[in-house]
């Protein structure tokens, strides 16, 4: 009935702390169409979490409309919401959020466990997820046992494993290099293409921000900026072109 | 079912993860059920005891004694009052329609002699009627009859630890045994019963003739009264025991020509009645230890409640994450009451192993009679599920309604 995944409306949220409002975001609109890849940026505490919070369905707005999917969210339960959640998010956290003593494998099936699909599927999807992010060959490692890439990595397979309509990352190259940055870029770049999955990320770096199509400037809860990105740069190509480091880590596939 | 299957494996590997914290909780459950287990095996063992102890002397029984119900001191001095007599008895069996059998019984301690061996038994003097009451059956022989009671012959019935000890290995039917220089015959031996559950040796035992008893064995101090018997014992009909009682008491008192004043001269008493009030005395008492026991489980069952809301908090960022990968609430709420149960389980099935050894040791070490009974392994199986479940309840409930975004956010 959309042709929008994300459709926004006067949006609002205020968090309240005793007699302290925190005015988050002050009556923001904005639509973002299926297969797009938005970065948004700002300064800190300018809502941009909170923002990718109600998109994500983890939290509701104060007031205004948020359509995901031509879903109306804010009359939703919250078993629904964590239905939506299951079905059509993924999330990817800057601190990559993988469970410790779990193989790399299982952490990927984790959301499989909340969904009903057939059991005996669930070992090779995940397989599947970890393939398209080129770490098949580490899937009994435990999060430990993996770089800060590689973990990042495994959770962008886990956010992939229920075929979502919309990835979100907060800063999900906050805690990495620049150069496994740009691997991570190259993997969001490549879904985003092959698979059509919108993306949506936060990030402070421009450069990061210059992989995507668009970007989304915040101040102070209002959209200050939100225009597309000229020449969007091309991870795959920039990653060839760099010198190889010497690392065990695999190129992008 | 696949679900709980699930479930119950993160449990284990969460429980895994902090074996001597997991190990340290489950002790309270353990120390708990194994206590339950261990009390209720004592209770039920003392009443299992009791239950043998009437199945050894026979059913419907009914003991009369002479001497006053109110045994105190100065009652008990009924020197020259009418006791019971060989013909009480015989009026009893005769007169009273709710008895089916009665039989006098006299006995004594004495010592019998065959050829060079002696040893010392225990003499039953009573009527034919005695071994049906006692439910005493003959291996070898023949019992003796009314006929050899009227006529004081010198027979006897021997039980296995007698023919034992005087007999090695010979067949004792047909031989003269000596019982304070008196020969008997022996006619019969007695099917072996084994030992009572006091450790008494039921074998251990001559039965002969009432008459024959009193006027050559146990001669004496009572030779003023050949009719004077210790006791009647007497088998009432099935379901009448009670009538049986009333009769026997009127009739005696009718016999005995008490005054409508008089107290009784003689006691009568159910075998079972007693044994049924002693059986309740038991039974309260080992309700009794078990609900002090089972303090130690609710103790138990707040060390899992406490342990899990730690679990609860240091895996808060967990819980945020499930939830925001879809996990419902019902999700978390059963992941972590499963966590609970598996806990409370483990406990429990550790506690009823322990209970069982403890219950072992109390019989080996304390000579009690203890008896685990497997309805009790399952309600302790069951209870400590129960456990698990209600307090587990309310940290796997805090776990499911946490925000996921605080949780996620939780450091
Ligand atoms: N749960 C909360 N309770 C109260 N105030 C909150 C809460 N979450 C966010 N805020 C406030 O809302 C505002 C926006 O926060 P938000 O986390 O969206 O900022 P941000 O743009 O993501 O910042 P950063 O770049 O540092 O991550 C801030 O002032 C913050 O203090
Ligand atoms: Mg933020």
């Amino acid at each position: 009935m959309d042709s929008a995944l994300i459709r926004i409306e006067h949006l609002h949220k205020t968090y309240h702390m005793g007699d302290n409002h925190v005015h988050a975001l002050r009556g923001i609109s904005l639509e973002i169409a299926r297969g797009s890849l938005v970065a948004i940026m700002g300064a800190s505490g300018s809502g941009k979490s909170t923002l990718m919070n109600i998109i994500g369905c983890l939290d509701k707005p104060s007031s205004g409309k948020y359509y995901l999917d031509g879903v109306d969210i804010g009359g939703l339960e919250r078993d629904e919401l964590a239905d939506i959640r299951n079905r059509k998010v993924g999330f990817v956290f800057q601190q990559f959020n993988l469970l410790a003593r779990t193989s790399a494998l299982e952490n990927v099936e984790l959301p499989l466990l909340y969904s009903d699909g057939d059991k005996s599927k669930f070992k090779e999807r995940a397989l599947a997820a970890l393939t398209a992010v080129g770490l098949a060959d580490r899937y009994d490692h435990h999060p430990s046992q993996l770089s800060g890439g590689q973990q990042q990595r495994v959770a962008i397979a886990r956010s992939l494993i229920n075929d979502p309509q919309l990835i979100l990352a907060d800063e999900p190259t906050g805690a990495l290099d620049s150069r496994t940055s740009v691997e991570i870029m190259g993997i969001f770049q490549k879904l985003n293409r092959d698979k059509g999955i919108s993306i949506v990320l936060v990030t402070h770096e421009p450069d990061i921000a210059h992989y995507t199509n668009r970007i989304i400037q915040f101040k102070d809860g209002h959209i200050v900026v939100d225009e597309p990105v000229a020449n969007p740069r091309n991870a795959e190509r920039e990653l060839a072109e760099m010198p190889e480091v010497v690392e065990e880590e695999e190129p992008v596939a | 079912m696949n679900k709980v299957f699930q479930s119950m494996r993160i449990a284990f590997r969460a429980l895994r993860v902090n074996k001597l914290r997991s190990a340290l909780t489950m002790l309270g459950i353990i120390i708990g059920v194994g206590a339950v287990i261990a009390m209720v095996s004592v209770g039920s063992g003392a009443t299992d005891r009791i239950h043998q102890q009437i199945a050894s002397i026979g059913s419907n029984v009914i003991i009369i004694q002479p001497g006053s119900q109110n045994t105190g001191g100065v009652k008990s001095g009924n020197g020259n009052a009418q006791t019971l007599t060989e013909e009480d008895a015989r009026a009893i069996q005769d007169e009273c329609p709710s008895v089916m059998y009665s039989s006098p019984l006299q006995q004594n301690q004495q010592q019998v002699v065959y050829q060079s061996n002696n040893w010392g038994t225990r003499i039953y003097g009573v009527a034919p009627e005695y071994m049906t009451i006692r439910d005493i059956r003959i291996e070898e022989g023949q019992p003796f009859t009314a006929e050899d009671v009227k006529s004081t012959n010198k027979v006897a019935l021997l039980g296995k630890t007698v023919v034992d000890n005087l007999f090695a290995g010979e067949d004792p039917i047909g031989k003269i045994i000596r019982i304070r220089k008196v020969p008997f015959t022996v006619i019969g031996t007695l099917v072996p019963k084994g030992q009572n559950s006091n450790g008494q040796d039921q074998d251990d035992m001559i039965i002969m003739p009432i008459s024959t008893a009193k006027k050559k064995v146990m001669g004496g101090g009572r030779q003023n009264n050949w009719q004077q018997v210790g006791q009647i014992m007497v088998q009432a009909r099935d379901g009448r025991n009670q009538n049986a009682m009333d009769e026997i008491e009127s009739l005696l008192r009718q016999r005995h020509r008490l005054q409508a004043t008089d107290d009784n001269d003689f006691q009568v008493r159910s075998l079972e009645e007693m044994a049924a009030a002693q059986e309740q005395a038991t039974q309260i008492m080992g309700l009794l230890l078990a609900s002090i026991a089972s303090v130690s489980l609710i103790v138990g069952g707040i060390g899992i409640m406490n342990i899990m809301l730690v679990s609860v908090t240091e895996r808060t960022k967990e819980i945020g994450l499930r939830q925001a990968v879809g996990a419902k609430t019902r999700d978390i709420l059963s992941q972590f009451l499963v966590e609970a149960v598996t806990l409370a389980l483990l406990g429990g099935c550790l506690g009823i192993a322990m209970g069982v050894l403890a219950s072992l040791g109390i019989s080996y070490f304390a000579g009690w009679n203890t008896l685990v009974s497997l309805p009790s392994i399952l309600a302790a199986f069951f209870f400590s599920a129960l456990v698990g479940v209600f307090f587990g309840y309310y940290p796997a409930r805090k776990a499911a309604f946490l925000d996921p975004i605080e949780a996620l956010r939780y450091e």
